[in-house]
């Protein structure tokens, strides 16, 4: 098994008759993974699988080279933000820390320091000695992110993180993330938030139905989708209509249609490099004055609608 | 946030034997646990339950009922025989069965009812360690409240007869006692570990819970060979005066102390092994439950 990356061997998860994943084949490199997918499409199933909190029904999974059946060696690499909004009664946001980091072995100062550490990382210090019951929606979701990483651990699998959290926590939290990745970390996101997910992930993972329907850098997974989904790009110039005519002969372009405010028109291709040199030269030899360029569907929120068939916006 | 980030994995300290790692893993799980235990809205039940010996010896021992049978004060043997059956009947039937049914079942259950647990599955931590933990979190708790309680009886027992002069130090009243509070111990010790794994199987305990305490009331009808499996025939062959189990009892011979105790023993480590075993295919899956 690969000591770098994490891997699921043909895994199938199955609650009773009802199916978790099915014949997941994964290899997730360093860097931000984002799973997407519907409500109920295995995503939660996936990050359990990882940290052992269920077992596979078939297939084998590998964390950096450890079995999740081993929590001994796996939780000194791994560290979980998981979505269950419950803690241990009465304890501080500083005791909930400290305390897991003691069961983790670690000696009282080392808790100590490294709690205080994963408080200040998540922006917690003055509420720190408050109880958690007291805490607000995000303040808890801050604290189970600063306990899920207060070991600092190597691979972060992070459920939903991002919910509940304010707009300047978010954006925070995604700085904080995207630095973590920098340094060779494992972060393993699953978020509803497409936008977001879009911006700091270095690759997706799309998956409905306990299936995986695809995965790999957004563009990467939208070039795949090429042919059943042609790209469609939005061309703003002068005259539209005249560039219409002469790039709508070419091979490159499947559909050519003008935008409602006569000031561009959308181009559909399925070949987006050839298009871009075919652009170039009518610019060139018919003098016209190119206002703007812009993929119109080449982001993550496209990419689920081709794949699952609905909006991403609102979806998880 | 801060941006300030340092790598690195856990690398517990006493680097070496896994011992010394394990030792302070359960301290670590000691600390959380005993003081929920103690601490916890679920404490309150089982301080109520301690405290009936206490406060029923309290009342025999304040109340003349003019040379009534009753009255411990008169009678030293009447006293010491109505003790031995209150110690049977009410502490270690009803006050430490119940009570360790309800410290050891809530060691895990509590915790899944509380969406709590899979904070411990996401340590490096072996479950069996957890399972430790926990059990021994279990026993602090339930032998302090329940040996204080079997301690707080026999002070009004002595009290009543003249306290302490008289029966406690002189003959055998400080072996008594020690007796007592020894089979309290071996009470939480072998209950403990037998609450602890139904909490662990069983979804909803109670039942199975209720099953074994029909099973230790019943003992006493049993064959010979039947009766030897359960807790409380060896509970009872400690005793150090021993209670008649009524006309319908089946008469064995009590089993002496160098077999109980190491019985007892070895079936704790029995159920404990199960426990482990359990735990360890132990899922997460709180909406389930």
């Amino acid at each position: 098994m690969n000591n770098q990356s994490i891997t699921f061997e043909n895994v199938s998860k199955f609650y009773g008759e009802i199916l978790g994943v099915n014949r997941v084949n994964l290899t997730i490199a360093p860097g931000i993974t984002s799973l997407v997918g519907p409500n109920g499409s295995g995503k939660t199933t996936l990050m359990n699988l990882m940290t052992g909190l269920i077992q596979p029904t078939r297939g084998r999974i590998s964390i950096l080279g450890v079995s999740p059946s081993n929590p001994q060696e796996l939780f000194r690499k791994v560290g979980y933000c998981g979505q269950f909004d419950s803690f241990p009664r009465g304890m501080t946001g500083y005791e909930f820390v400290k305390s897991f980091l003691s069961v983790h072995g670690l000696s009282p100062k080392v808790a100590e320091e490294r709690a205080w550490r994963a408080i200040e990382r998540v922006d917690l210090i003055e509420a720190a000695h408050r109880k958690v019951a007291a805490y607000s929606k995000g303040m808890r979701q801050r604290i189970r992110l600063a306990q899920s990483i207060a070991h600092e651990p190597v691979v972060m699998i992070l459920d939903e993180p991002l919910n509940g959290l304010d707009p300047m926590a978010r954006a925070e939290t995604i700085r904080l993330f995207r630095q973590l990745a920098q340094e060779g970390q494992h972060l393993i996101v699953s978020s509803h938030i497409l936008h977001e997910v879009d911006k700091m992930s270095d690759r997706v993972v799309l998956i409905n139905n306990g299936y995986i329907l695809a995965e790999g850098g957004v563009m990467g997974v939208r070039e795949e989708k090429m042919e059943e989904h042609p790209m469609q790009i939005l061309i703003r110039c002068d005259r539209p209509q005249e560039f219409a005519a002469r790039v709508f002969a070419s091979d490159s372009v499947v559909e050519a249609a003008l935008h409602q405010d006569k000031q561009g028109l959308f181009i559909k291709t399925r070949n987006a490099d050839a298009f871009y040199q075919l652009l170039n030269k009518v610019v060139v030899e018919n003098g016209i004055n190119i206002e703007s360029v812009s993929p119109v569907d080449d982001d993550l929120n496209a990419v689920y609608h081709y794949l699952i068939g609905s909006n991403g916006g609102g979806q998880s | 946030m801060s941006a300030a980030v340092e790598v690195q994995e856990v690398k517990p300290e006493a680097s070496g034997h896994d011992w010394s790692l394990w030792l302070r893993q359960i301290r670590a799980i000691l600390r959380i646990e005993v003081s929920k235990n103690f601490w916890g809205k679920r404490a309150l039940l089982l301080y109520l339950l301690a405290v009936i010996p206490v406060f029923l010896m309290f009342l025999a021992s304040i109340i003349d009922t003019e040379g009534g049978g009753a009255d411990i004060r008169r009678d030293w043997q009447r006293a010491q025989l109505g003790f031995a059956l209150t110690y049977n009947v009410l502490i270690l039937r009803t006050v430490v069965y119940f009570g360790c049914a309800w410290i050891f079942m809530n060691l895990f259950r509590g915790e899944v009812v509380d969406k709590s647990l899979h904070y411990y599955f996401l340590c490096a931590l072996r479950r069996e360690v957890l399972v430790t933990g926990k059990y021994i979190s279990g026993l602090v708790a339930s032998i302090v409240l329940f040996t204080m309680s079997t301690v707080g009886s026999l002070f009004f027992l002595y009290y009543a007869s003249g306290y302490p002069a008289n029966h406690l130090f002189d003959g055998r009243g400080m072996t008594q006692c020690l007796t007592y509070i020894g089979i309290t111990i071996l009470a939480c010790v072998g209950y403990g570990a037998v609450f602890m794994v139904i909490g662990l199987f069983f979804r909803n305990p109670i039942i199975p819970a209720l099953l074994a305490y029909g099973w230790e009331w019943v003992n006493f009808l049993m064959p010979p060979l039947l009766k030897k499996i359960s807790i409380i025939h060896y509970l009872h062959s400690l005793s150090p005066i021993p209670v008649s189990e009524g006309p319908l009892a089946t008469v064995v011979d009590p089993t002496p102390a160098w077999i109980s105790v190491p019985s007892m023993i070895v079936f704790t480590a029995v159920v404990l092994f199960l426990a482990s075993v359990r735990i360890r295919r132990m899922e997460i899956s709180y909406g389930n439950e």
